[in-house]
């Protein structure tokens, strides 16, 4: 932005806009670490009593363990998404491939589909590759799902490394692969480094597909672990635990925001160095 | 190490860029491949380097025939227009990267990245990033990386085009001065005559694809083939009259000039002709008068250029001391040195 663009009516509104959203996240953690008469709207006690689900699982079931899932399960999306689009990206921006064009244009089609649609498709496979109902099964679909994105994302990357670059390691005496290793993949970094975070993030949130695609399994991910515990039918239901519950599962997303921001706009900058 | 390209022909998508090129670059020597812009001359370095195929002929790194190692087993060092540096190492690291590709020892990488370093004006840089240096650092860099490994011939694609005046200058007799000092084979890619004058042995002039004369500087500016070369080098450039042969000289009748053709005797009465004058060349002093009136001056210190457009438009270029000053306008009565004038054919060859 241009210093001499007074910056300030814009902040202005910008926090007045914001606002409403700012008190909510206030309430919301305030309420967690306190009670509240009824009827009144300010707390009149603080407690950690809402907290307690952290080491007591007999208040609505153990977190724990649907927490390791869900870093399981959004690392191995982390870690699939990066490396297949550090790969694939790289193949499509620089190589001589048969079907090129075919392809790329594929992936912008992919991109572009609701991935909802997909689903019987996805279902249909699953079931004849025995996957149903399992953990990697979830992690392969959405990675796949992912995998159009991160690809045309990281080839733009790539596509914004010189050429002479490559052609001087080339030059140097090195092998295509020694040069994208050595030279290539350390400018694409910002990439990398973004799409692993969104790839993370996405995985964290993720919520539809472990609950179409197993249904019935034993495995489960925290947004429907907080799914169950938001039933206002069942027997343990209580509303500042579920606020807790739910703060507790924003609260990594909301941190890797706060750390990477800057890393993460990268990517719609469409590999633009920043 | 002398290389030789022997009947090279290369196509792009069905279009000829070049056909069937012989050229032989002497060992020690410094080549400049000179011509227009897309007359195929990164094309030929690329071919040198590996990174383009030849679709036809033969490439010698001195009797050994190379046609079809890929870059990587031809031992070339080439220095590209933006320089290509690696930019997430430091100098050291960029000049150091084909030796550690290599695996050679630390200790051996060591001394002779600083000996180049030593050599090319940059042992205190070796830490910096690409970021932080200079055009001018930043080619030397790229000159340090591309002779670490001691290439058999070095090829730089227009490695002036992107530095300003006057670190241009600079930069140009700085690589002469490593290219001498190393002995090593050298080809030079420019569209720039004087860069291509000033650093070469020898000047390959290409055009279309297809080399039309090879030479040293002085005898290509004294003695061109065609009227593509008369003018191509040169600043400011050659002049051509159209004119016809008449009675063994070259006239244009309109305005009674008769330019004696002396050697080139026996041409039909007719033939239409040119007849180059370069700026030097025509003046207040020589043997032919012609009679015009001055439409350009320009001041350039020392000397100065002048236009003179003759009775039946054509145009004249002088360039003289800048003691006595011709106003714009001015009528003149100037003179061509004849023995000096080169005569073409209507197509261009020189008679
Ligand atoms: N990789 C390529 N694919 C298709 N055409 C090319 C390629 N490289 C060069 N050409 C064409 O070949 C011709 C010669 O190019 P080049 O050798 O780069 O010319 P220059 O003399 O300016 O260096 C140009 O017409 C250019 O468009
Ligand atoms: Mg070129």
């Amino acid at each position: 932005m241009t210093r001499n663009f007074a910056a300030w009516p814009i902040i202005l509104l910008l926090t007045v806009l914001s606002l409403p959203l700012f008190i909510m996240y206030l309430f919301l953690l305030v309420d967690t670490f306190s009670n509240t008469a009824p009827g009144s709207l300010l707390p009149n006690e603080f407690t950690l009593e809402h907290w307690r689900f952290l080491i007591d699982p007999t208040i609505t079931g153990d977190v724990w363990k649907p927490t390791l899932t869900t870093v399981i399960f959004s690392a191995s999306l982390m870690i699939i998404v990066v490396s297949v689009s550090a790969t694939a990206g790289y193949a499509l921006s620089r190589l001589a491939l048969p079907f090129r064009r075919f392809v790329l244009s594929g992936i912008m089609v992919m991109h572009a589909f609701p991935s909802v649609t997909l689903i019987i498709g996805v279902f249909l496979v699953l079931q004849f590759a025995g996957l149903y109902n399992s953990l990697t099964g979830v992690i392969l679909v959405k990675a796949s799902l992912m995998l159009p994105f991160g690809i045309w994302i990281m080839k733009g990357f790539y596509d914004a490394v010189p050429w002479e670059i490559e052609m001087a390691g080339v030059q140097d005496g090195a092998s295509r692969f020694t040069v994208w290793r050595r030279i290539i993949l350390p400018q694409v970094k910002p990439g990398l480094l973004s799409l692993a975070l969104f790839a993370f993030i996405d995985g964290w949130s993720e919520y539809m597909l472990p609950r179409i695609l197993a249904p019935s399994s034993d495995f489960e991910v925290l947004s429907m672990y907080l799914n169950t515990v938001s039933d206002p039918n069942s027997s343990t239901y209580n509303f500042n635990i579920f606020k807790s519950v739910g703060l507790f599962y924003t609260l990594p997303v909301l941190a890797l925001f706060v750390l990477f921001q800057n890393r993460l706009m990268n990517i719609f900058g469409g590999g633009t160095k920043g | 190490m002398q290389i030789s390209i022997n009947n090279f022909t290369k196509t792009f998508d069905g279009t000829p860029v070049i056909d069937d090129m012989n050229l032989t670059i002497r060992d020690g020597e410094m080549l400049a491949l000179l011509g227009p812009s897309g007359c195929g001359k990164s094309t030929t370095l690329f071919t040198i380097s590996g990174i383009h195929r030849m679709d036809k002929g033969q490439l010698m790194f001195g009797d050994r025939d190379v046609s079809g190692l890929p870059s990587q087993k031809r031992n070339v060092g080439v220095v590209f227009q933006n320089y290509a540096l690696y930019p997430h190492m430091n100098v050291f690291e960029n000049i150091a990267f084909p030796l550690t590709v290599r695996k050679d020892n630390k200790a051996d990488i060591d001394r002779e990245v600083r000996f180049i370093a030593a050599l090319t004006h940059i042992s205190e840089l070796l830490e910096r990033r690409p970021g932080q240096l200079s055009g001018g650092q930043q080619q030397r860099v790229a000159l340090a990386r591309a002779l670490v490994r001691k290439p058999d011939v070095l090829l730089l694609d227009e490695p002036l085009a992107n530095l300003d005046a006057k670190l241009r200058l600079e930069m140009r007799s700085e690589i002469r001065r490593i290219q001498l000092e190393t002995g090593i084979t050298a080809v030079l890619v420019t569209h720039d005559q004087v860069e291509a004058m000033s650093m070469c042995d020898r000047i390959a002039i290409m055009k279309k694809g297809e080399i039309v004369q090879i030479d040293t500087p002085a005898d290509m500016y004294s003695n061109p083939r065609t009227s593509f070369v008369a003018g191509f080098l040169g600043n400011p450039p050659i002049s051509l009259l159209n004119g016809i042969a008449m009675g063994n000289t070259f006239s244009i009748a309109p305005i009674k000039l008769r330019v004696p053709l002396g050697s080139h005797e026996g041409i039909a009465d007719g033939t239409p002709l040119k007849l180059g004058v370069r700026p030097e060349h025509f003046g207040p002093e020589g043997d032919i008068a012609v009679e015009g009136k001055i439409t350009f001056a320009e001041t350039q210190g020392r000397e100065n250029l002048y236009d003179v457009e003759l009775a039946d438009g054509s145009v004249l270029r002088s360039i003289q001391p800048a003691a006595r000053n011709w106003k714009l306008g001015e009528p003149v009565r100037w003179f061509i040195d004849s023995k000096s004038a080169f005569v073409f054919s209507d197509d261009g060859l020189r008679l």
